[in-house]
């Protein structure tokens, strides 16, 4: 008993201890404020699209218009596809595995560009652009917006990649892909959002 | 109600259930429409549940203790020098005070906006280490790349009675702002 009371005594004998408000680290609360400001700012597009197609009964597509539906789906695929290979790269080198985070970002990144290359040729050949009605406005700002996005998310992934290769992550060290990687995860929801709402429904 | 985005895994696992949701959703719509709409709120509800009845983690392990090795009444003492620091000269007079040396990992911007740090926190660690090795009763900690934040952290983990700083005036005068305990210049 007594030398429990001396060894709490001696712990600390300085100011008071502190109040740890929040066991999120600076990094990933920053990231999940950025995350949380996208929601938003993809949530106004969403309400646009209710407006047109629920309130206004805009028809969906528009006709003559079509949505290459199929095109979308397979690059749904690569894009879902691609998040599995995030994981596994962040899996990889927290087992100590750098090879497998190596191979892990630079699938995910290919397979984000495939994605982002397919959608540009989607847009040219499509049929349609921004100006031909309300239902071609809000397609291209929501897939659209999307594209930024994944684009930001490559650029990400190319860092991630280039410090990979650079022998910059370890088991112990390796906050840059999971911060990466939280972000590529939300780039892969929203375009579930998205593909679903503005493609299938 | 726990962050489905706060990890990496946390967000690759929500992302399952967007899909799986997603699914649920398209298909009841395939069906019927209202039926869809029955299906697109029990979904949100069901994501939202699952969220809201998860532990969130750390939520129940008990608060951090400040660490001190030394007996009650030693003097303690915070020293903040920059990387690349080689040796440093303060009053701790027969090296009575625990000492923890804090070296902010200092970035340049573009490091800093990259995560490319790595080198830097190294620099810092060799030069806390360093320094740690000559002084009596005294260890490293490698702070953030902001000083001031760096020594704020340090304070989290370490009651220090006194800050030293090496070498730096500006930096001392915002310590001093910003802290309720003395501080002087090595």
């Amino acid at each position: 008993m007594a030398a429990h009371a001396h060894a709490e005594h001696v712990e600390h004998h300085g100011p008071p201890a502190p109040h740890f408000s929040s066991r999120v680290t600076p990094g990933v609360l920053g990231m999940f404020l950025f995350i949380a400001s996208e929601i938003m700012l993809f949530g106004s597009f969403f309400t646009a699209y209710f407006f047109v197609r629920v309130v206004n009964g805009t028809p969906w597509p528009t006709p003559p218009f079509h949505l290459p539906v199929y095109v979308a789906f397979v690059n749904t695929c690569i894009l879902v596809t691609s998040s599995f290979t995030m994981h596994w790269a962040l899996q990889s080198i927290k087992r100590g595995n750098v090879w497998g985070l190596r191979a892990g970002l630079l699938l995910t990144f290919l397979m984000g560009l495939t994605f982002l290359i397919t959608q540009a040729v989607e847009y040219s050949r499509i049929g349609f652009n921004t100006s031909d009605g309300a239902f071609a406005t809000i397609f291209f700002c929501l897939t659209g917006l999307h594209g930024v996005h994944v684009f930001v998310g490559l650029s990400i992934l190319l860092f991630m990649t280039i410090r990979a290769f650079r022998g910059h992550f370890s088991a112990e060290e390796h906050h840059g892909v999971e911060i990466g990687g939280i972000y590529w995860h939300f780039v892969d929801v929203m375009w579930i959002v998205v593909y679903m709402t503005v493609y299938i429904l | 109600m726990r962050n489905p985005l706060r990890s990496e895994a946390e967000a690759f696992r929500f992302l399952g259930a967007v899909i799986v949701g997603a699914l649920v959703i398209v298909g009841a719509a395939y069906l019927n429409t209202w039926l869809g709409v029955a299906a697109a709120i029990l979904a949100v509800v069901g994501i939202g549940w699952w969220l809201k009845q998860e532990p969130v983690p750390g939520a129940s392990d008990p608060q951090p203790k400040l660490a001190s090795s030394s007996p009650p009444g030693t003097h303690r003492i915070l020293l903040v020098a920059a990387p690349g620091t080689e040796s440093v000269r303060f009053a701790n007079a027969n090296g009575a005070a625990e000492v923890v040396v804090v070296v902010p990992a200092l970035a340049t911007k573009v490091e800093a906006l990259t995560g490319g740090v790595d080198d830097r926190r190294a620099d810092a660690k060799r030069t806390a280490e360093t320094l740690a090795a000559q002084l009596p009763n005294a260890r490293a900690y490698i702070g953030a790349d902001d000083p001031v934040l760096a020594v704020e952290d340090a304070l989290r983990e370490f009651g220090a009675d006194e800050i030293v700083v090496a070498g730096d005036d500006e930096l001392a005068e915002s310590l001093r702002s910003r802290v309720t305990i003395p501080v002087s210049r090595a």
